[in-house]
């Protein structure tokens, strides 16, 4: 049984709807949890980029990669490691605004995460932070034990370090 | 120049009128060449059946008795042209029952375009009447798919829609048209699609994998070929006999490459797989080149994966790239349509012959012959076999029948012993293994062949499953030949509960009806046979009607198919009985 690794998955597609759909079932087929994803524009006009997180054997993840370019609408998919690429994941933390008046300790949590203050009112503010998931794991735990009204962190995000030529693909 | 260029392109392109989209979808069916089509309609698509009925002289509506019914007249008719089968069915349950049929189609890779109604657009998404969300349904099952809700993608969407059916692996496209759109008025034209800018139809020809392949061939010295329904998919059905013929490589079959290649070709070893030869399953773990052409390495053709053909290099001559290293890793892949591949590497093979290599598969099929294959054929017991009646239908129809055959004892029995003489003559349902595809099928292969013989060879189980398709035979007069081998069972899983399951027969006796009354009922002829003297004659009567027949032959209650490998089972651990 070959080790499982975390792959950041970059397809690049049409933008039609319900081809999340299509290459979701890829994965749900073969039983395999999905860790993150991410849907956005990419560099090439009318070009969506879906972005996936797995942690699958890599022999599995070429026979999904051959499986999502054999979609219709695929222009092309590629697999990376972590060593491979530069990713971050962003979250949200909402906390009661009485923390920032009655706590000293969270001015200095925020200074040393390095996370923002993106709104303020009386009842709660909410902070932001980039990072690492491991970076967004330890802000998480030390702001627990201040209650976190509410948390959300987005998918990976992921920008690879060797050229990923699709621009060439769809001349 | 510039003149030129215009005029030819306006000559794909019809000139604009304004036409409903429910127009527009059968004019669009004719701008693809289609002249028929099967279907079932209901509310959601009674537009499309309206222009239907204006357009009854260009294109023939059949009406099925079920919409399963028609995907797989669709796919029998795609089976036995090489053309996309066309099916049609309304919103809700007339969609959802097309599903078995598309599934069907996708893992055996038919080309095929189904076309279904939706509610209206503003109704989507509020449990309307009949509406289901087919297109979500039908996802994993379907090449591509695509919901209509403007009348004007109609053209675009019907263009692509059959250029992905058809073009490189083939498979089902599902478009499903939403009730205002099919309303709507707009400015049609048509322009044939010829590329889709994200799909790759074929591969490029690598010449270096060529070259590599060759020289693997040139000095193998047990070379060992199965080919698949590629070489009939890509019609390279000449180019695959030059190239076994200059290589001398001994060639086997899967279930679904059959007929591609004479039975009778001096190079043909039989079939491989669950209940294939003797001989090529118990080779494969003795030659020392594999070379699949066109083929995907099922696990009814594999058996266990990590005790097949480990002492073999592989080359694997295939259009879908995502198949390479899928089940079996090759060792050299040429990725591409077999015709062109075939073609390219002729040069580079050294005309050869395996004369003792060969004579190993005939050792074994005179094993099998006297272990399996002569008492099939030529039984000295009291009942019925299968194996006797395939034989009688090969000698009354001198090979030359289309054989159809639905999932069961008998598929494995008529794809055994059917004798082949042309291509396109084995329809059967392979990947899904769909039981009642065969009735329907074998109305949609007549129709597509009308000058050939049709035969239909169905388990008394899966014949009940679409058996209300006999109004459908009734009602276009489809002149198809129907065989059911009765032996009261659903005799394959019968087989398997005495194997495995210590003789307990769980739910496959069957209680079956007066099979010739129905028949006679939907005014077909019929005829039953019990006895092994009017075998011959009653089935020389069935081919020489002019019109559609109903046998139904009693054979043996338990009779098991063999060889078989069992699951599990190396296919080296073929056993005989």
């Amino acid at each position: 049984m070959s080790t499982k690794n975390t792959y950041t998955v970059s397809i690049y597609t049409e933008n039609n709807v319900g081809l999340l759909n299509r290459i979701s079932a890829i994965f749900q087929r073969r039983h395999i949890n999905i860790e993150s994803i991410n849907s956005s524009k990419s560099e090439i006009k009318n070009v969506s980029r879906i972005t996936i997180l797995v942690k699958i054997p890599e022999d599995q993840m070429k026979k999904i990669i051959g499986q999502i370019e054999k979609q219709v609408e695929v222009i092309k998919a590629f697999y990376h490691s972590d060593e491979e690429t530069i990713y971050q994941e962003s979250c949200l933390f909402k906390l009661s605004s009485d923390l920032l008046i009655e706590n000293d300790e969270i001015q200095m949590i925020i200074n040393q995460s390095k996370s923002r203050v993106i709104n303020i009112n009386k009842d709660f503010f909410v902070l932001e932070k980039s990072g690492s998931k491991e970076e967004l794991e330890e802000l998480y735990n030390i702001l627990d034990k201040h209650g976190i009204m509410q948390f959300v962190r987005s998918g990976r995000i992921a920008i690879t370090k060797e050229a990923m030529k699709i621009s060439t693909m769809l001349d | 120049m510039e003149t030129r260029e215009k005029k030819s392109k306006k000559e794909e392109i019809q000139t604009n009128i304004t036409i409903s989209g429910a127009e527009a979808v059968v004019k669009c069916l004719l701008a693809e060449g289609v002249d028929i089509l099967y279907g079932y309609p209901g509310g959601a698509i009674m537009p499309v059946y309206d222009e239907l009925y204006k357009y009854e002289d260009k294109l023939n509506h059949v009406l099925t008795r079920h919409e399963q019914g028609a995907t797989h007249s669709a796919q029998g008719y795609a089976r036995a042209t090489g053309k996309v089968g066309v099916a049609m069915a309304t919103s809700g349950p007339g969609a959802t029952n097309l599903i078995t049929g598309i599934a069907d189609a996708q893992i055996d890779s038919t080309p095929m375009v189904c076309i279904t109604g939706q509610v209206a657009s503003h109704l989507l998404g509020s449990d309307a009447f009949q509406e289901t969300d087919i297109v979500g349904i039908s996802t994993p099952v379907t090449k591509w798919n695509y919901q209509i809700t403007k009348a004007s993608e109609i053209p675009e969407i019907f263009a692509k829609a059959f250029y992905i059916a058809r073009s490189g692996r083939p498979g089902p496209v599902l478009i499903d048209i939403t009730k205002d759109a099919q309303f709507e008025q707009f400015d049609f034209s048509y322009e044939k699609c010829t590329s889709v800018r994200s799909y790759k139809a074929v591969p490029e020809l690598n010449i270096e994998a060529i070259k590599e392949a060759a020289n693997l061939i040139n000095e193998a010295k047990k070379p060992f070929i199965i080919w698949g329904q590629g070489i009939v998919l890509g019609e390279a059905e000449k180019e695959f006999e030059s190239f076994i013929e200059k290589t001398g490589i001994p060639s086997a079959s899967t279930l679904l490459g059959l007929s591609a290649l004479p039975t009778k070709h001096p190079l043909h070893v039989g079939m491989v797989g669950m209940h294939g030869n003797y001989g090529p399953n118990k080779l494969t773990n003795e030659c020392d080149l594999l070379i699949a052409i066109g083929m995907r390495f099922d696990d009814r053709v594999t058996g266990d994966l990590s005790r097949y053909a480990k002492q073999a290099k592989v080359i694997h001559f295939e259009i879908d790239p995502a198949e390479i290293d899928k089940n079996v890793k090759a060792d050299v892949a040429v990725l591409g349509n077999a015709k062109e591949t075939l073609k390219a590497i002729a040069p580079f093979v050294k005309e050869n012959m395996h004369k003792d290599w060969l004579q190993k598969f005939r050792d074994y099929d005179a094993i099998e012959f006297d272990k399996v294959i002569k008492k099939d054929l030529y039984p000295t017991k009291e009942g019925l076999t299968m194996g006797e009646v395939i034989k009688e239908i090969n000698n009354a129809s001198e090979g030359k029948a289309i054989i159809v055959s639905d999932v069961g004892q008998h598929q494995m029995i008529a794809c055994r012993y059917a004798e082949f003489s042309q291509t396109k003559s084995n329809i059967t349902s392979g990947g899904l293994g769909t039981m009642g595809f065969a009735l329907p099928a074998a109305i949609g292969a007549k129709m597509g062949a009308p000058d050939r013989e049709v035969v239909a060879v169905i388990g008394d189980g899966g014949y009940q499953m679409t058996i209300q398709e006999l109004g459908t035979i009734l009602q276009t007069k489809a002149a198809v030949k129907i065989v059911v081998l009765n032996n009261e069972y659903l005799g394959m899983v019968r087989q398997w509960q005495q194997l495995f399951f210590d003789k307990r027969y769980a739910s496959t006796e069957m209680t079956n009806p007066d099979f010739v009354a129905i028949a006679k009922g939907y005014h077909l002829k019929a005829n039953r046979v019990t006895k092994r003297e009017d075998l011959e004659k009653s089935i020389k009567e069935m081919i020489e009607s002019e019109e559609a027949y109903f046998l139904e032959v009693c054979v043996e209650k338990e009779d098991n198919v063999f060889p078989m490998i069992a699951t599990g089972s190396s296919v080296s651990e073929v056993r005989l009985s």
